[in-house]
């Protein structure tokens, strides 16, 4: 199962998923806070141009992340 | 009474405090750190003042950065000289549910706490309705509709401040059974208010600063005694949190908002935000940030560059001859001309850094740059004052402030001031009209003009470089992070923008004011006195030779003028220099310069009128021919030959001659270290730069 977990960071615009985890215990509490919540809903809206970071909306409201950070949020779709 | 204002960044803090406070407010630093400290007071009603102190914007209690730090030392230690005797939660009513969970701690922590849903225009915009009855009556605290823009509901808010709030009954996070034994042991030890202010100790004891080490001892070992692990509830405990709220929004929300509301803010993001067009629109309001600086700043810094030159004569012409005077009119009086100059820079800065701010533009430009600016160790945020720095570093430094994490702008403050600012122009031109030839290249490039952007290009590059170098060499225990909201676009609030204008203008003028005053006397006494005898001698000397012929009578004032400053202690120091600068192509004369243009750079152009007794320093032409004329001895050659005058440009370029810059990086970084390593960087830099300079064209 592991090779098909996916991450937020290999969303494509448009895209919505669920939240399912976070593999990074350390910015886990940080994600959770502005509430990334398991289960919740995260829709990718667009990149930067060069590639990095993202933008997306969860619970309402738009976020910036890195693809570092992106990749650390699991998603179920 | 003590009100906090507290919530998450971009909730309207800001633009409430002002509401609140107008004019009357204060900002400096929290005790020990450079995070800002904004208090001040409001009338709440007839004989009710309250002292509001506006707390950074943090998401919840369990801090990263040293912003965050702040505000939980100060919540979870009731002995806090800004503990407040009632917070007001700032929410943002369009996004409530992020906004709520500082407010479920505070519940928890027994803090009286007013609820104050903010931007109630926008909420209503995206066509949600909340029943405020209920919000209130469910948390078991007042809850205030506002709109900090437009002053909407602060007259409610002020009523319900001056009334008595009550603690909330609420008990949002029970507490684990498994670890209730250490936190009830914890609460009566330090006999605290709530079970959550001693789980708090227990958490983050490392974090809080106001615990004695006897203190932290004792909670680490009852927290070993009882097996408390900290961080291993923390996760749980948001998500709990993040339980009761969404809870209680789907009782009080009647209608939620659709996105649509937010589509004319996504249409304009696909332009800012395009790969062509957001980078082009970018750097065109850049470069226009870059001009303004540059063109309108110019007539009120002539104007308090005339005004303190003629206050100062004339008081020189109606006090009394002594050296009490002379310090006034030529010592203070210059000084404090010194500071304010830099005044209409850092107002037209911050007033476009506070509309890109307040409009949500700045989110997209670190959005669009932090790729780029992440290679060479800083942050998205650190571009508009990395190229404020080319007007002025100034300003740049203070803008700084943004930038959340500590290496990041350390980094970007560290590398501002090798941005060639506007001070270097004078001293640049006089350089490159001197020793590069006034032709063109293909007949249509001026060289000295591809000389002078070879100057800015060197300055970036080295600037650039040296932030990758320390990028390596800075440790820091943070990791580094963008996680950041992306807030919609809106119009200015203007008077917000005046705000920052003043409070900033006001930081520079009495804070980082007392230094440069201080070193512009020292260095105003070093140039205007020397050994008694000699200085005495000057006008003697001079009759002498001009009844000789070896001078020029009409020249007498300025030849006195270059033998004091010859005598002058500045004058010692420059001779004593000559050793060490002699490889590098100057003499003691350039020394001096040197020296007195530490105060400011631009300095070096009067220094040089004066020592070469030119007189004017207004006419450009007459020093040049003057510089021109000058015989190096040694050679029996001209002094200022091509290696010289490079050497000079790539000095100049590096070297930290601008005290200004460094009292505000020691009031940035809240202490003298940096400040100084980084003029011993850039001395260096600039010394081995300018030799290697020297030795290749020599």
């Amino acid at each position: 199962m592991a090779d098909l977990a996916k991450s937020v960071a290999q969303m494509i615009p448009g895209e919505t998923a669920v939240i399912a985890g976070f593999t990074n215990e350390e910015l886990s509490n940080k994600l959770l806070e502005m509430g990334l919540l398991p289960g919740s809903v995260v829709t990718y809206n667009f990149k930067a141009p060069l590639g990095d970071p993202i933008c997306v909306t969860v619970s309402g409201y738009d976020l910036t992340l890195r693809l570092d950070e992106a990749a650390m949020i699991s998603i179920l779709n | 009474m003590k009100v906090a204002l507290a919530g998450k960044p971009n909730s309207g803090k800001s633009s409430l405090f002002n509401q609140l406070t107008g004019l009357n407010q204060k900002t400096g630093n929290f005790p020990g750190v450079t995070v800002d400290k904004k208090t001040g007071i409001c009338q709440l009603n007839g004989d009710t003042q309250a002292e509001i102190i506006d707390l950074p914007g943090i998401y919840s209690l369990y801090p990263r950065s040293l912003d965050e730090k702040i505000v939980a030392e100060i919540f979870s230690d009731r002995r806090n000289q800004h503990f407040p005797n009632k917070v007001i939660l700032v929410a943002d009513a369009t996004n409530l549910q992020s906004s709520l969970l500082l407010l479920t701690q505070l519940i928890d922590l027994r803090i009286p706490t007013v609820l104050v849903l903010n931007m109630v225009d926008l909420a209503a915009k995206s066509g949600q309705s909340v029943d405020v009855i209920k919000f209130a009556q469910s948390l078991d605290l007042p809850v205030v509709l506002v709109n900090a823009r437009s002053g909407q509901g602060i007259q409610s808010l002020k009523k319900t401040l001056a009334g008595t709030i009550p603690v909330s009954s609420q008990k949002i996070y029970p507490i684990d059974k498994e670890i209730l034994p250490a936190v009830e042991d914890i609460k009566k030890h330090f006999s605290l208010e709530s079970n959550y202010e001693a789980y708090q100790y227990l958490q983050q004891v490392d974090h809080l600063t106001f615990l004695s080490k006897e203190e932290k001892s004792y909670i680490n070992e009852t927290a070993l005694q009882y097996g408390f692990f900290k961080g291993k509830y923390q996760g749980a405990e948001t998500i709990i949190r993040y339980q009761y709220i969404q809870d209680l929004l789907s009782k009080v929300i009647l209608k939620n908002a659709d996105s649509e509301w937010k589509r004319f803010s996504y249409r304009i993001d696909k332009v800012l935000t395009h790969k062509i067009w957001g980078y082009l629109i970018f750097f065109t309001i850049l470069f226009l940030i870059f001009q303004s600086i540059f063109a309108w700043a110019q007539a009120p810094m002539d104007f308090i560059d005339s005004t303190f030159a003629n206050l100062s004569n004339l008081l020189n012409n109606t006090f009394p001859e002594g050296p009490f005077f002379d310090l006034i009119t030529q010592g203070i009086i210059p000084g404090i001309g010194g500071i304010l100059i830099f005044v209409p820079q850092i107002a037209i800065l911050f007033a476009f850094i506070a509309v890109l701010e307040e409009t949500g533009y700045m989110s997209r430009v670190v959005f669009l740059m932090d790729k780029i600016m992440r290679k060479f160790g800083m942050s998205g945020k650190s571009v508009v004052p990395l190229i404020s720095g080319w007007a002025c570093a100034i300003p740049a430094i203070m803008a700084t402030r943004t930038i959340e994490n500590w290496k990041d702008r350390l980094i970007t403050i560290f590398v501002t001031p090798l941005m060639s600012c506007s001070a270097r122009l004078p001293v640049y031109a006089i350089l490159v009209a001197l020793i590069i030839p006034d032709d063109k290249l293909f007949g249509f490039f001026n060289f000295q003009g591809i000389a002078l952007m070879g100057l800015y290009l060197l300055g970036f590059l080295a600037a650039i470089l040296s932030a990758l170098a320390m990028k390596w060499l800075v440790k820091s225990k943070d990791r580094s992070y963008l996680i950041m909201e992306m807030p919609t676009y809106r119009m200015p609030n203007w008077s917000n923008v005046g705000v920052t204008i003043v409070s900033k203008t006001k930081t520079f003028v009495f804070e980082a004011g007392k230094v440069i005053l201080a070193i512009s006397i020292v260095l105003w006494v070093l140039a205007s006195y020397g050994p008694t005898e000699q200085m005495n001698a000057a006008e003697s000397v001079i009759d002498k030779q001009i009844e000789n012929n070896q001078q020029e009578a009409a020249d007498r004032e300025n030849l006195i003028m270059a033998y004091r400053l010859e005598h002058s202690y500045a004058g010692i120091i420059g001779k004593a220099l000559e050793p060490a600068i002699a490889p590098l192509g100057y003499d003691w004369k350039i020394g001096i310069a040197l020296i007195t243009s530490f105060a400011a750079r631009e300095v070096f152009v009067g220094t040089i009128a004066t020592i070469y007794s030119v007189g004017n320093t207004e006419d450009q032409t007459t020093i040049k021919s003057r510089l021109r004329a000058e015989i190096n001895p040694e050679t029996g050659g001209p002094r200022f030959t091509k290696a010289t005058g490079l050497s000079l440009l790539v000095f100049y370029t590096f070297a930290m001659q601008c005290m200004s810059t460094l009292a505000i990086v020691k009031r940035e970084t809240n202490g003298w270290k940096w400040p100084m390593m980084q003029l011993a960087y850039m001395t260096a830099l600039a010394y081995f730069s300018a030799l290697i300079v020297y030795q290749v064209f020599s």
